[in-house]
């Protein structure tokens, strides 16, 4: 295999050599969930690759949440087809791979704390069911059956098979792994992007802090920085990143058998409010160790630990699991969310700019919506028709300065 | 400073119900160990027995349930007198326990 | 249980050792209120560990150095905490600490019971304090090796805190292994308590201790410390083997034998040297690590040390980058106990004059003339002492790094070299070596090292931030986050 790429596979820290031009097929910027997905279909589909990464592989979003494959907190709608598309690349385009980053199909819980949160998840799973969307009704007294040391007081839940969970930083290695022993693939760390090449309105390719290297697409996986990216193609998306706190206990055996939360989840994921929001996400891992979530909130990229939010999450969570009270928490991280006024993915090509692409903006799904959005965007490029239609999700909704929501 | 008592009578602690003798101001660990018990629980992955390592509240290697309380360091407790230890880390108090791994 | 938002207090200081000691009694004897920290029950620290003084025993400073420094101290902590001056809290470590809000508000400072097995234990809490001294200490540094997770295999510093604080032996047949001088007194603590003490394996090979001759002598005390150690070993039988290193460790649930290898001059196992001694008992330290954790919650910016230890950059009145924050002691750098009871008094008289009080020129000259001898002493012994080369070459792939998470050398090398981890973070997160309880205490420097050997660099300040920056910096239970006071 001759590389198109002259590139060491990891980049120490010196200097950046000479700054001849380099060519790769496909640039990704951003070495997360999404990034790593686009370079490995874009190396399925023969294309080569270089990322670069402003830090090193996984270390932005992707290494800051709780890595979740859901249906549940979905309505009908294009984010739901995507999601459900998704579903399918990771089990069955990537079966062979689910052990690498611990896929495990555990299925998610939604329960509900009084009579009539119950009769909304109730009236939410009719909805979903007809949506496409496995849901089986849990009764209060049956609740204890699916997660025996949860709080005996709830009043009802609904049990969603399809949901997932999957380590997401041991999913964007590997995937870049394995791109690398499809196409000849290469990954700068530690590499700032300064600016976009252009011809015109075209974009050629990237400028980094280690030199310009151009490309026949240049694919916008930067995550909440993808504003940040776009502008240096003198167009608007509007991204913003939405602040997330997890908090993660000492390990335990099997405490927490699913992924739970309560019906409040839905609307918080739904809201556009900038202020705090709390509800509770928790779930175990196979590492033994309990992921406490979730917090969400627009406080611009200030990583500054809340102890106002760190103690509601307690508070909800030793609600929800009273068996959690003595146990320690070891640790706590904050991420940002790449945020969409709309809610909706930004995915595609960017007409505006022609030869940039983007893939984000899926806000706290992005985990599980990254296979299914990457392999859409790669079928795309190649001149392929997506499997699922990907107009929806169009970088070109954006018309300019139509979105002051900063 | 408090008189000293010439020779302060021996403490009794239990480990798993049995009695181990320990001399005020000894910790768990100290007491433990002079009994010639050198490890007292074993590790998630590889049940791998774990003691005392670092002795000052570094490592955690030492936990063990101590008067009820789960995961307590055993390098920093004190071995007062009826001090009730259990071997683990005291994981198991949940239900439908066990590893995952 | 969670106690009451406490008043403003001049200064907080956390840890009683050493350096924290002498912070607290020369700030309130400059009229300071001054509430004082400690994760351990009594003053001291680990250096000063001694017998529960509940309980007076006649040999109470049996083992130790600067005793009459200790005692000193501890009369000026009682005199002061009698007179209100110092609210001295033993039983407590920080887990939280929150930037003041602005230039002139307090630091807000969370705290939590170090034991919590005994009903009185104190509770969980907060202090406001408008200055702080950290004196966090350190613990021993350690370095995998095959076997080293069976029992019977411990560090240096906890034989000699059994020894120390219980009257109590770790085993009865040890090898005493790793580098620097510290290994001299744990290994003579162990004979004199009644140990057959087979060896201290050395792997330093200490010709480079003549050319820093200067260094030693400007710190004679030091001196007289050496020369009675060496009467010591000599005593005891014990045979002090330079370029030797204990590398691997065999046994049945418990320690049984010790491999002892020589190193060659670049620091390599020699092969054909392994040489077994039965052994119940290893005592590992490969220097020190300084605890860091609280250095980095405040902001301050640290440095590479002469022993590849993270530490706080200070300046000459021990202030650290974090507006009005003091670090004194092994945060600084690693120097020994009466180098970090002069930066302590130093750090003391720093928050009293910049609280307003007038400090006395010629004593804050005097102390730094004893800290800069006493830095460059600690400075030819660690270069005398350094982490073998090539330690990495005594594992073998099922060799665990960390303990806590079981991550074996091969997993770490597997994220290094096939996930393309080139850096400490990458690593942590990929192969979860100082994820488990410890939160990487014990094997940052290793996976440091390792990740770095990767690209055959140095270690950066980077690597070691990575590995020991802790959004907590002790486990807090779920109930306490819970239930928290705040304003």
């Amino acid at each position: 295999m001759t590389s198109a790429l002259p590139l060491p596979p990891t980049t120490p820290r010196v200097p950046a050599g000479p700054t001849t031009a380099q060519r790769a097929d496909v640039i990704v910027i951003g070495a997360g969930a999404l990034g790593a997905a686009c370079a490995y279909f874009a190396a399925r589909a023969g294309l080569s690759v270089l990322i670069v990464e402003r830090g090193q592989i996984a270390s932005g979003t992707t290494s800051a949440c709780e890595g979740n494959l859901l249906v549940s907190d979905k309505e009908a709608g294009h984010e739901l087809d995507l999601s459900l598309y998704s579903q399918r690349v990771w089990r069955e385009d990537l079966a062979e791979f689910q052990r690498l980053w611990e896929f495990e199909s555990k299925g998610g819980l939604v329960v509900a704390r009084t009579e009539t949160s119950a009769a909304n998840l109730r009236d939410l799973a009719v909805r979903q069911r007809d949506a496409g969307i496995q849901v089986t009704d849990v009764a209060a007294e049956e609740i204890s059956g699916f997660e025996p040391n949860i709080n005996p007081e709830l009043r009802g839940a609904a049990f969603y098979p399809q949901d997932a969970q999957l380590q997401p930083i041991l999913m964007a290695a590997h995937l870049i792994r394995l791109a690398r022993t499809l196409s000849p693939t290469s990954l700068l760390t530690n590499t700032e992007v300064t600016g976009l090449i252009r011809e015109g309105d075209r974009v050629t390719g990237v400028r980094t802090s280690r030199g310009d290297y151009s490309g026949g697409a240049v694919i916008n996986a930067a995550g909440p920085w993808a504003s940040t990216i776009a502008q240096m193609a003198d167009v608007s998306v509007p991204v913003l990143p939405r602040r997330g706190f997890v908090l993660v206990t000492e390990p335990l055996p099997k405490t927490v058998f699913h992924k739970v939360y309560a019906g409040e989840y839905v609307a918080a994921t739904l809201s556009s409010d900038g202020g705090l929001q709390t509800s509770p996400v928790i779930e175990g891992t196979p590492a033994g160790t309990v992921l406490i979530g979730s917090s969400r909130e627009r406080v611009g990229f200030d990583r500054t630990s809340s102890l106002p939010v760190l103690r509601q999450m307690a508070r909800e969570a030793a609600d929800l699991f009273p068996v959690l009270r003595k146990k320690k928490i070891m640790r706590f991280y904050a991420g940002f969310r790449p945020y969409c006024p709309d809610h909706l993915p930004v995915l595609g090509h960017d007409s505006r700019a022609p030869g940039l692409w983007h893939a984000g903006g899926h806000e706290g799904a992005g985990i599980g919506l990254s296979a299914g959005s990457a392999k859409l965007l790669i079928q795309s490029m190649v001149g392929e028709r997506p499997d699922l239609d990907i107009t929806p999700f169009t970088p070109d909704r954006f018309a300019e300065n139509s979105y002051a929501d900063r | 400073m408090p008189t000293a008592e010439p020779e302060p009578a021996p403490n009794t602690i239990t480990f798993d119900g049995e009695p181990i003798p320990a001399r005020p101001g000894q910790t768990v660990g100290a007491a433990l160990t002079e009994a010639g018990i050198r490890s007292w629980r074993e590790t998630r992955k590889n049940g791998r027995p774990r003691g005392l390592f670092c002795g000052i509240g570094v490592c955690y290697d030492c936990l063990l349930t101590i008067n009820g309380q789960s995961n307590q360091r055993a390098c920093l407790a004190p071995a007062e007198d009826g001090t009730s230890c259990e071997s683990g880390s005291g994981e198991e108090g949940l239900r439908d326990g066990g590893t995952d791994e | 249980m969670v106690g009451p938002m406490s008043e403003t207090t001049d200064l907080l200081v956390v840890g009683a050792g050493p350096a924290g000691l002498a912070a607290a009694v020369t700030a309130a004897d400059h009229g300071l209120r001054v509430m004082l920290v400690d994760a351990g029950p009594q003053p001291g620290g680990q250096y000063w560990r001694h017998p529960d003084e509940r309980y007076p025993v006649a040999d109470e400073s049996a083992g130790h150095h600067g005793w009459k420094v200790l005692t000193k101290l501890r009369d000026r902590l009682r005199v002061h905490r009698g007179a209100g001056h110092i609210d001295y809290r033993p039983g407590t470590q920080v887990w939280f600490i929150e930037a003041p809000k602005t230039e002139s508000s307090p630091w807000y400072v969370y705290t939590t019971a170090s034991v919590e097995a005994q009903p009185d234990h104190v509770p969980t809490g907060s202090v406001r304090a408008m200055r702080i001294v950290l004196c966090p200490g350190g613990y021993d540094r350690q370095l995998p090796v095959p076997g080293w997770d069976l029992p019977g295999v411990m560090a240096a510093g906890g034989v000699q805190a059994l020894l120390k604080g219980s009257r109590t032996l770790a085993g009865r047949r040890a090898v005493v292994a790793g580098t620097g001088p510290f290994l001299l007194p744990v290994a003579v603590g162990l004979a004199e308590a009644g140990a057959e003490v087979v060896a201290i394996c050395e792997a330093g090979n200490l010709t480079g201790w003549a050319k820093n001759v200067t260094g030693a002598v400007q710190v004679p005390s030091k001196g007289v410390e050496g020369a009675e150690y060496a009467k010591a070993l000599v005593k005891h039988r014990i045979p002090y083997k330079t370029s030797t290193a204990v590398t691997r460790i065999d046994g049945d649930g418990q320690v049984q034998s010790a491999v002892l290898t020589a190193l060659d001059r670049r620091g390599r196992p020699r092969s054909g040297s392994e040489r077994a001694v039965e052994v119940d008992l290893v005592a590992f330290g490969w220097g020190f690590t300084p605890s860091m954790e609280l250095v980095q919650a405040v902001g301050a910016e640290t440095r590479i040390g002469s022993d590849e230890s993270l530490i706080a950059v200070v300046d000459d009145m021990q202030r650290s980058t974090a507006s009005r924050v003091y670090i004194a002691g092994e945060a600084t750098g690693v120097g020994g106990a009466m180098m970090a009871v002069a930066e302590g008094e130093l750090a003391g008289l720093g928050a009293a004059g910049d609280n307003g009080s007038s400090i006395d020129g010629a004593r804050v000259r005097k102390l730094r003339g004893i800290i800069r001898r006493s830095a460059a002493f600690a400075q030819a012994m660690h270069h005398a002492h350094p982490v073998p080369a090539r330690w990495t070459d005594w594992l073998t792939e099922d060799t665990l790094v960390c303990r806590c998470e079981e991550v074996t050398y091969a997993q770490v090398c597997h994220a290094r070299d096939d996930l393309s981890a080139d850096e400490a973070r990458s690593v942590k997160i990929l192969a979860r070596p100082g994820m488990g309880w410890c939160q990487g205490r014990v094997c940052g420097f290793a996976c440091a090292k390792i990740a770095a050997a990767n690209e055959d660099r140095d270690l950066s300040p980077d690597d070691l931030a990575r590995m020991s920056k802790r959004s907590l910096a002790t486990p807090v239970s779920l109930e306490d986050l819970a239930d928290l006071t705040l304003e």
